[in-house]
C-alpha cells in the first residue's frame, strides 16, 4: 500500500514540477547561504584553535629569557629536575614557513599533532627520518628537508610542526630552546624560578584565546547574516509546501476515502518531505561549500588584517558544518511544513477543499495579531531587555513581526492606491494587485527580509568602518610605535629618540582589578597628541586639564558599562587612592576595562613599572630615518616598530575586503528573494487566468497585460523595499546598540548611508523586474485559445 | 614478578613504536632477548639495559602514620626503547615514563611523567645508583640505602629506604618465564627495605614508617597473543616470609610464584602452584575490578584472603591499571601490594 500512496503523492510533484523545483531550490539556496557562512566561521575558528594549540599562545603560561635570547637546553633540564612541568618549543623560519619544534612527551594537552597514546604516529614522529605536519598548502612551500610531510588541517596556517630535535637541526639552533610552555598543572613542590633560572621570566596564560574573542564580533555578524538568508529560504519553502498541501487536499480526501489511515498518510508525507529535505540539503551544502570557498580568501584577509588572526584561505570539509547544514535543512522543512501537516491532520474526512481565498483571509487576520504581538515583544525588549539572549530574541521578534506585518500593510497601501486611482484600467490594476497579494505575500516577505538584512548588515559594517578608522586615527596619533624588550633597551630608546623625534610618549601600563573587574591602568604623558586626537564619548568640562593635574581619570566604555562608573564616580586605582571619572572614551575591540591616569600619578602609584612601549611624534617624512636609527643604534628589531601609515593602509585594505564579502552576500540574498518572486509569479500565472481572461476579452492586449504585470511586480517590490528600510534600520540598531553591547561591552555608533540604501533599493527592483520578466513574457505570448478556454471551462 | 609493567610499558607507545620503527627499513637491528644462561652482575644490572625493549624500576611500600593509619606508596620508572641502542640528544630512541602514587584508606593520589632519553631529563645509572625522571628520584651509593622522592599536583613524598636483606632472584637465577610459550624476562627484587620519611598530602605532612619492595625487570618480548592482562601479588607475612605470585589471564591462565623465606632464600614455584580466585568485584573507574581475592599456595599452607585497603586505587595514567596496598588475613596475616591490568572495560 505504501508504494501506491507514494506514487499518488509523487504524482503531484510530477504534475507540478515547478513547485518541486521551488521547494528544492528554496531549501537548497537557504541552506547554501547558511552553511556557507557557517563554513567560513568554522574555518576561521579552526584556524584560531589550531594556532592556539600549535603555538600554545594564550592557552598556557610561558617562560622566556628576559632579553628574548634563546634558552640553553641545560636550563630546561634544570627546570624539569626542579619540578617545573614545562615543555620546550623551538621555532623559526624555514623558507617562508614558520617551523615549530615540540616535544610531544612533555607538551601540555592538545598541543601538536601527535600525542602519547596515538601509537605509530608518535614513533615515527620521535625517531627515524622524522615527520613534519602542516596544511597541504604549507607543505608545498617548505624547502626540501627529506622529512615525511603529513598534511593535516589541524595545524595553524603557514606553520609546520616537527619534533624538537629535528627543528633544532633544521633551524641550526644547536642545543637551544626558544620558549617553554608552562602546564596548568604543576607539582606540589618545586623550586622557585628565580633560584633555578634567574634569567628567565614567566608570563601567565591569557585565560582564553584573545584573537577568538576579538573576532567574535565579526563572526556574530556573519552568523546573523547566514541566519537571515536561511529565514528567507524558509519563507520560500513554506510557500511551496503550503501550496502543495493546499492543492493536494482533494487527493488526501480521496486517499482517505479509499481507506488509507490518516496516521499512515501523514507518516508517509513526513517521509516524503524528509527525502526532499535531504536532497535539497545535500545540494545546499554543496552550494554552500562553493559560496564559502569563493568568499573565504577575502574573509581570511579581513581577519588577518583586522585582528592579526592567521586564517587559512583554504577550506576544509568539516563534518560539523555539513552535518549542521543537513540538520538545518531538515529542521527548516519541519518548521515550514508543521502548519500544513497540522491542518491536514485536523481536516474532517468528508470536508471538501476549502475555498482558498477564505483560508487566506482568515490567516491574514491571525498574521496581524501575531505580528503586532511580536513587534510589541521587540519594543519591550528594546526598552527593558537585558542579556545577549534578549538581544537575539529582539532580532527574531523584529524580523518575524516585520515580515508578518507586510501583507496587511501592503493590502492597506493597495487599497489606498485603489481609492486614488482614476479610470477603469488603473482601478483594475490596484484591485488585481490586491487580489494577488495572498499568493505573492510569502515571496514578498522573503524580499522584505532580504532587503532588511542587507540594510541592517551594510549599515552595521559601514558604521563599523567609520568608527574603526576614526578610532585608529585617534589611537594611532603618533607616527611611530616602538616596543622595547628590556628595560635597558627602553632606556636606550628614551636616550636616542628625543634627539630625532619631536616628542616621545612613554606608554605605561599595569593590569589591575578595578571595581572587581579585570582592567588595565595606563599612564599617559600630558601632551597635545592626546588632547587633539582623542574624542571622548562623554566628559566633564575641561576634562583633559583636570586629567593633567592628576584630578581624575578617563575610563573606557567597557568599564563604564560593566562597573556602572559614570562621570564623577570614584575609581580606586590603588589601595586608598580614588579619583573621579572625568571622561569616557570608546575602546572598540578591547575585551577588558581600561583606566587612563596622568603620567605623574601613575609613576607615583606604580614606581616599579617601566615603560617598554613608546609613541614617537615626528614629521612623517622622517619616519624611515628614525626607524633606521633606532634599529642600528638602539638595537630595536623591525618587528618591534610599527608606523602609523602602514597600519592605516592595512586597515583600509581590510575594510575593502570586508565590503567584498558583504556585497557578495547582499547580492546572493537578493537573488534568493528574486527567485522566490519568480516562483510565486509562475505559480500564480496559471491560477489567475480566470481573472485575466475577462480583462483581455474586454480589450486589453496581452502585451499590455504583461506590461501591467511587470509594473505590478515592481510596484510591490518598491513598496516592500520602502517597508524594508525602517525594518533594516531597526535591525541595524538592534545589532549595534543591543547585541554588540551585550556581547562585547561596547556600543558602535550608528551612521546612515542613504546612497547605499538607494542602491540596494535599485537592486531589489532589478531583482523583482528580472523575476517578473519571464512570466510577463509568457503572458504576452500566450495563445489566445488558452484565454478563450477560460470561458469554455468557466465554473 | 612484575608483569605489571610488562604490558604497561608495552602498551605505552611501544608495540606501535616498534612497528613504526621496523617500518623504517634500513635499521634492521633487533632487540636483545633474555637468556637462561645470563648471570646477573651487580651493580651493573641495577642500571639500564638499552638493548632490551622494556625495563622498569618498580617500588611499592606499605606504610603507617603516627596514628596507625595505613598508607600505600608507589614509585615506578619505566624505560621503553624504539630501537635497541642508546645515545645522546633528542634522537635517542629511549623513552621514559614515571608513575607515582600514594594511597590512603580514603583517597588515591596519582602522578605521571614522560621524558625522552639522551637529554638528561630521565635515566638510570648503576653506580652510584640513580634513577630519575624530572624531580622524581631514587638515589643512593648503592641499592642498600636509597632516598626516594616524587611529587604530583596534590601530593609529594620524600622517604629513605634501608635494605635489611639480600637481593632475590626470581625464576631460574633471575630468568623468569612468563608464559607457556616461553616468553621470559630477567627479574630480581629487593623485598627487604625498611622505610621512613614523610608524605605530603593536601591535609599536611605525615611522618611514616614501613616496608618497601623493589622489583627490577627487563625484557623484549610482549606477552602471548591470548594474554589479556594479569593480577600480580607481592605479599609480606607477619612471620617474615614473603610471597610473590602472578596470574596471567589468557585462554589458559599461567601462574608463577616465588616463596621468599625470612632469611632471603627464594624458591621458584611452577605454573599452577599459585592459585588466586576473585572473591568480590567492584565498579572502579567504570570497570568491574576484583578488589578481594582468595590466594592459595598449598605446598606452603597458605590460604589467605587479600583485600584492597582502598578499592579506588585506580591509576588513571596513559595506560590505566589498578595498583594499591592490600591487607592479608586467613592462614597468614600481613600486608602487601596488588596490581591488576587488562580490566579496561
Amino acid at each position: 500500500m505504501n508504494a501506491a500512496i507514494f506514487s499518488a503523492l509523487f504524482a503531484h510533484w510530477r504534475c507540478n514540477p515547478l513547485q518541486l523545483i521551488t521547494l528544492l531550490a528554496g531549501l537548497a539556496v537557504g541552506t547554501a547561504l547558511w552553511s556557507g557562512v557557517q563554513a567560513i566561521n568554522a574555518e576561521a575558528r579552526a584556524s584560531y584553535d589550531a594556532a592556539a594549540a600549535t603555538l600554545g599562545e594564550g592557552m598556557y603560561g610561558q617562560i622566556t629569557a628576559q632579553d628574548g635570547a634563546p634558552i640553553p637546553q641545560q636550563t630546561y633540564i634544570a627546570l624539569r629536575r626542579a619540578g617545573w612541568n614545562v615543555s620546550p618549543i623551538v621555532e623559526g623560519k624555514l623558507g617562508s614557513v614558520r617551523l615549530v619544534g615540540i616535544d610531544p612527551l612533555t607538551a601540555p594537552g592538545g598541543i601538536g599533532p601527535v600525542s602519547v597514546g596515538s601509537g605509530a604516529d608518535l614513533a615515527a614522529f620521535l625517531s627515524g627520518a622524522g615527520q613534519i605536519f602542516a596544511r597541504a598548502d604549507t607543505l608545498l612551500h617548505l624547502p626540501v628537508t627529506g622529512l615525511q610531510g603529513i598534511a593535516t588541517p589541524e595545524v595553524a596556517p603557514n606553520t609546520a610542526i616537527t619534533d624538537i630535535g629535528l627543528a633544532q637541526r633544521l633551524l641550526g639552533k644547536g642545543d637551544q630552546i626558544d620558549r617553554l610552555l608552562v602546564a596548568p598543572e604543576q607539582p606540589l613542590t618545586r623550586r622557585p624560578l628565580a633560584e633555578v633560572a634567574p634569567d628567565l621570566i614567566e608570563t601567565d596564560a591569557q585565560g582564553s584565546n584573545d584573537v577568538a574573542r576579538l573576532t567574535d564580533s565579526f563572526h556574530l555578524n556573519l552568523t546573523a547574516f547566514g541566519l537571515l538568508s536561511f529565514a528567507v529560504g524558509l519563507f520560500i519553502v513554506h510557500g511551496a509546501i503550503g501550496l502543495a498541501f493546499e492543492q493536494r487536499r482533494a487527493m488526501v480526501r480521496t486517499l482517505r476515502a479509499l481507506g488509507v489511515p490518516l496516521r499512515r498518510l501523514i507518516g508517509l508525507m513526513v517521509v516524503e518531505l524528509a527525502v526532499l529535505a535531504l536532497v535539497a540539503g545535500v545540494i545546499g551544502v554543496a552550494l554552500g561549500y562553493g559560496v564559502a570557498a569563493a568568499l573565504l580568501p577575502d574573509v581570511a584577509a579581513t581577519l588577518r588584517g583586522l585582528y592579526g588572526a592567521d586564517v587559512s584561505g583554504q577550506l576544509a570539509l568539516r563534518p560539523v558544518w555539513w552535518l549542521s547544514g543537513l540538520a538545518i535543512a531538515m529542521g527548516g522543512t519541519v518548521v515550514a511544513a508543521a502548519g500544513a501537516l497540522w491542518s491536514l491532520a485536523r481536516m474532517p474526512l468528508l470536508a471538501s477543499a476549502q475555498p482558498r481565498a477564505w483560508a487566506m483571509a482568515r490567516r491574514q487576520g491571525r498574521f496581524v495579531a501575531v505580528s503586532l504581538g511580536l513587534l510589541a515583544v521587540a519594543a519591550g525588549i528594546a526598552v527593558w531587555g537585558h542579556g545577549l539572549m534578549a538581544g537575539f530574541i529582539l532580532l527574531g521578534a523584529l524580523l518575524i513581526g516585520g515580515a508578518l506585518a507586510l501583507p496587511p500593510l501592503l493590502g492597506l497601501v493597495l487599497r489606498l492606491g485603489e481609492g486614488w486611482a482614476r479610470g477603469p484600467v488603473a482601478q483594475w490594476f490596484w484591485a488585481d494587485s490586491r487580489q494577488q497579494l495572498p499568493g505573492l505575500s510569502l515571496a514578498l516577505m522573503a524580499l522584505l527580509l532580504a532587503m532588511a538584512a542587507n540594510v541592517g548588515v551594510s549599515t552595521m559594517v559601514s558604521s563599523f568602518r567609520l568608527t574603526f578608522t576614526s578610532f585608529l586615527d585617534q589611537r594611532l596619533a603618533s607616527e611611530l610605535y616602538v616596543s622595547a624588550s628590556t628595560a635597558e633597551q627602553a632606556a636606550a630608546i628614551t636616550a636616542l629618540a628625543p634627539t630625532r623625534a619631536d616628542a616621545v610618549l612613554p606608554i605605561l601600563s599595569i593590569d589591575q582589578q578595578i571595581a572587581g573587574l579585570p582592567a588595565e591602568i595606563y599612564g599617559a604623558r600630558d601632551h597635545a597628541t592626546y588632547r587633539d586626537n582623542w574624542q571622548l564619548l562623554r566628559a566633564v568640562p575641561n576634562a583633559w586639564e583636570a586629567l593633567a593635574q592628576g584630578g581624575g581619570v578617563l575610563i573606557n566604555e567597557q568599564l563604564f558599562r560593566r562597573a556602572g562608573l559614570d562621570l564623577g564616580a570614584e575609581v580606586t586605582i590603588a589601595p586608598g587612592v580614588s579619583l573621579p571619572v572625568l571622561g569616557i572614551y570608546g575602546d572598540y575591540g578591547n575585551p577588558v576595562g581600561q583606566v587612563i591616569v596622568t603620567e605623574a600619578v601613575f609613576r607615583r602609584q606604580f614606581p616599579a613599572v617601566v615603560a617598554l612601549r613608546f609613541g614617537l611624534r615626528i614629521n612623517p617624512a622622517q619616519v624611515a630615518a628614525l626607524r633606521a636609527g633606532l634599529r642600528d643604534q638602539g638595537g630595536v628589531t623591525d618587528s618591534a616598530m610599527v608606523d602609523q601609515a602602514s597600519i592605516k593602509a592595512l586597515s583600509l585594505e581590510v575594510f575593502e575586503r570586508t565590503f567584498t564579502v558583504t556585497t557578495a552576500l547582499n547580492i546572493l540574498t537578493l537573488a534568493v528573494a528574486g527567485f522566490a518572486i519568480l516562483m510565486s509569479l509562475l505559480t500564480l500565472a496559471a491560477m489567475r487566468l480566470p481573472q485575466l481572461a475577462p480583462v483581455w476579452a474586454l480589450g486589453l492586449t496581452r502585451r499590455r497585460l504583461a506590461a501591467l504585470d511587470l509594473l505590478r511586480a515592481m510596484v510591490l517590490a518598491a513598496l516592500t523595499g520602502a517597508l524594508a528600510l525602517p525594518l533594516g534600520l531597526a535591525l541595524a540598531w538592534a545589532l549595534l546598540a543591543v547585541v554588540n553591547v551585550e556581547a562585547f561591552g561596547w556600543r558602535l555608533p550608528m551612521y546612515l548611508f542613504p546612497l547605499d540604501y538607494l542602491r540596494l533599493g535599485g537592486l531589489a527592483l532589478l531583482a523583482a523586474a528580472l523575476a517578473a520578466l519571464w512570466p510577463a513574457w509568457r503572458l504576452s505570448r500566450m495563445p489566445p485559445a488558452r484565454l478563450l478556454g477560460v470561458f469554455r471551462h468557466e465554473r | 614478578m612484575n608483569v605489571k609493567a610488562l604490558i604497561v610499558a608495552l602498551c605505552l607507545p611501544l608495540p606501535a613504536l616498534a612497528q613504526g620503527f621496523a617500518g623504517l627499513g634500513t635499521d634492521a637491528e633487533e632487540f636483545a632477548q633474555p637468556a637462561p644462561a645470563t648471570v646477573l652482575q651487580f651493580p651493573a644490572d641495577h642500571g639500564a639495559h638499552p638493548a632490551f625493549r622494556i625495563e622498569w624500576w618498580y617500588l611499592t611500600a606499605n606504610l603507617t602514620g603516627p596514628d596507625g593509619t595505613p598508607y600505600g606508596l608507589q614509585w615506578t620508572l619505566f624505560r621503553s626503547a624504539l630501537a635497541p641502542h642508546d645515545g645522546q640528544g633528542w634522537q635517542t630512541p629511549q623513552l621514559w615514563m614515571g608513575h607515582a602514587a600514594v594511597t590512603t584508606p580514603k583517597a588515591h593520589f596519582v602522578a605521571e611523567r614522560l621524558a625522552r632519553g639522551g637529554i638528561g631529563q630521565a635515566g638510570v645509572q648503576a653506580a652510584p645508583f640513580s634513577a630519575w625522571i624530572d624531580d622524581w628520584a631514587m638515589e643512593g651509593q648503592d641499592l642498600e640505602r636509597l632516598r626516594l622522592t616524587a611529587s604530583g599536583r596534590d601530593f609529594a613524598y620524600d622517604v629513605g629506604l634501608d635494605a635489611t636483606g639480600p637481593l632475590v632472584l626470581h625464576g631460574q637465577n633471575g630468568y623468569s618465564v612468563k608464559s607457556a610459550a616461553g616468553q621470559a624476562s630477567h627479574y630480581y627484587s629487593q623485598p627487604f627495605f625498611q622505610v621512613s620519611g614523610n608524605l605530603t598530602l593536601p591535609d599536611g605532612t605525615i611522618p611514616v614508617t614501613g616496608r618497601a619492595w623493589l622489583d627490577r625487570e627487563w625484557s623484549s618480548q610482549p606477552l602471548a597473543q591470548d594474554q589479556t592482562g594479569w593480577d600480580w601479588f607481592s605479599l609480606s607475612f607477619d612471620s617474615g616470609d614473603k610471597l610473590m605470585g602472578f596470574v596471567l589471564r589468557g585462554t589458559k591462565d599461567f601462574t608463577a610464584a616465588t616463596w621468599i623465606a625470612a632469611d632471603g632464600s627464594a624458591t621458584a614455584l611452577p605454573d599452577g602452584a599459585f592459585v588466586a580466585v576473585p572473591l568480590a568485584r567492584r565498579a572502579v573507574a567504570g570497570r568491574e575490578v576484583p578488589v578481594e581475592w582468595r590466594v592459595r599456595l598449598a605446598e606452603r599452607g597458605v590460604d589467605v584472603t587479600v583485600q584492597a585497603l582502598n578499592p579506588e586505587a585506580w591509576m588513571a595514567t596513559s595506560v590505566p591499571y589498578w595498583e594499591g596496598p592490600v591487607r592479608i588475613f586467613g592462614s597468614h596475616a600481613g600486608l602487601g601490594y596488588l596490581e591488576m591490568t587488562g580490566y579496561d572495560d
